[in-house]
């Protein structure tokens, strides 16, 4: 227990355990993005998944749509401390995308539409953990909130769900992405508060 | 690598920079120092263990073991109003950090420097303005700060002082003090080509402010000709803090 903060009192909201430590609920959608938001015109959009021994899976926007589609309603958790309980998305499965890639790569590198990255292990966007989100809430994904697309893994802090995603790299070797190289934690593991570097 | 540790802070001095601002000057045994942009999580327990955190902005260079936050009041928030109203000179918060290492400015920058402000999004970017006078550095800066009106203005006595190479302008959303000539209303496109740099000079910009304000601003530059790689965003949001 840290030191005691005189005359604080704060406000124990009931979150039935669903909140990991040092997070607070909120009920809006805060922003969170390092950069100007890009605009991709569907005809342009495309998804690519690269394999480690170089052979590109790509899908356009018409072919995400043909794709079975699931609905979860998911926890977020944002590393600057904010969790929203029960959001609601659209998107696809991983597991559908990775169907036909033949890969024994063990790492992920995320890349988006305007430079960001994020890395993360194969097993964590398997196995119904992860989803290429395009609605949100019953409408389209707000360009602000990374659509057309984004990565959706609330298994871990959300600057792993990568907005407006562009394609995963599939490696060998583990490269840490955007705020991996910017003093965050290389896995963002929100129960384990993994916020930082060395957490 | 370590991990960051929770330090105590003490509070060694505060002051006032509007009717719902507040300035708290920290001193932290054994800060290891940080960059202009930074921020640092806060970290608040009760009696009875309860305890809770947020994460704030510096506000100032590194100043040995003082670091400065300033603190926007937020009605009905949990931590904010405690920082500004409850917390008193001796008083102990503790605080972890310095992080971020992407919205930072550093003296040797050679690049011109825009910062764009909304409201309490001043706070990072004061850093930038005051690190850059402390290190005597010659970069070229442009302020541009947006509040609804000159009385939510934070620092405004210290950016009424000349500081050569520091050029500010005001935008005011809702009110105007009395012969201002730009007419109240949000962030235009002429605001950042009167108050800005030149596309073709390749400034470095900072955005800070709340979403909307910095969506906006950020889209503004891209459609002035601004490379997207070299404008930085810092975004926060209405989020009970």
């Amino acid at each position: 227990m840290g030191i005691i903060s005189r005359g604080f009192q704060g406000r124990r909201r009931g979150s039935d355990g669903r909140l990991p430590p040092g997070q607070y609920l909120v009920h809006d959608f805060p922003v969170l993005s390092a950069g100007p938001t890009p605009r991709v015109p569907l005809d342009r959009w495309e998804f690519t998944i690269d394999t480690e021994d170089g052979r590109r899976h790509r899908w356009s926007w018409q072919d995400l749509m043909k794709l079975p589609s699931e609905t979860p309603t998911v926890d977020i958790h944002c590393v600057t401390k904010w969790s929203k309980l029960d959001t609601a998305w659209q998107g696809v499965s991983l597991d559908v995308l990775f169907e036909e890639v033949e890969s024994a790569a063990e790492y992920a590198l995320i890349h988006s539409y305007g430079g960001y990255t994020t890395n993360l292990p194969v097993e964590d966007l398997l196995d119904g953990k992860a989803w290429l989100a395009y609605r949100y809430d019953g409408d389209d994904l707000a360009p602000e909130h990374g659509g057309p697309a984004r990565l959706l893994v609330p298994h871990v802090y959300f600057w792993k769900s990568a907005k407006w995603v562009r394609g995963i790299r599939l490696l060998d070797e583990d490269e840490p992405g955007f705020w991996e190289t910017a003093g965050y934690h290389n896995y963002g593991d929100p129960w384990r508060e993994q916020r930082y570097e060395g957490d | 690598m370590r991990r960051l540790p929770w330090r105590v802070a003490r509070l060694a001095e505060s002051r006032w920079e509007n009717d719902s601002a507040r300035t708290l000057v920290l001193e932290v045994p054994g800060w290891p120092g940080h960059l202009a942009g930074q921020h640092v999580d806060v970290r608040l327990t009760a009696e009875d263990g309860y305890s809770t955190q947020r994460s704030y902005s510096i506000a100032a260079p590194a100043d040995g073991e003082r670091v400065e936050l300033t603190v926007e009041r937020v009605p009905d928030g949990e931590v904010s109003p405690y920082l500004a109203d409850v917390l008193e000179i001796g008083d102990e918060v503790e605080i972890r950090g310095p992080v971020g290492g992407w919205f930072v400015w550093r003296p040797d920058g050679a690049a011109p420097v825009l910062l764009v402000a909304g409201g309490s999004g001043i706070v990072p970017l004061m850093a930038m303005v005051r690190q850059r006078r402390r290190a005597g550095s010659r970069t070229p800066f442009r302020l541009l700060y947006s509040t609804r009106d000159p009385g939510r203005r934070y620092y405004a006595e210290e950016l009424r002082r000349p500081d050569p190479g520091l050029d500010v302008t005001y935008v005011y959303t809702r009110a105007v003090p009395e012969g201002w000539s730009r007419p109240p209303g949000r962030l235009m496109l002429d605001d950042l080509a009167a108050g800005g740099w030149p596309a073709e000079f390749a400034p470095d910009s900072y955005v800070c402010g709340p979403t909307g304000f910095v969506e906006r601003a950020a889209d503004l530059l891209l459609s002035l000709g601004h490379d997207p790689g070299r404008v930085r965003t810092e975004r926060f949001g209405p989020t009970g803090g």
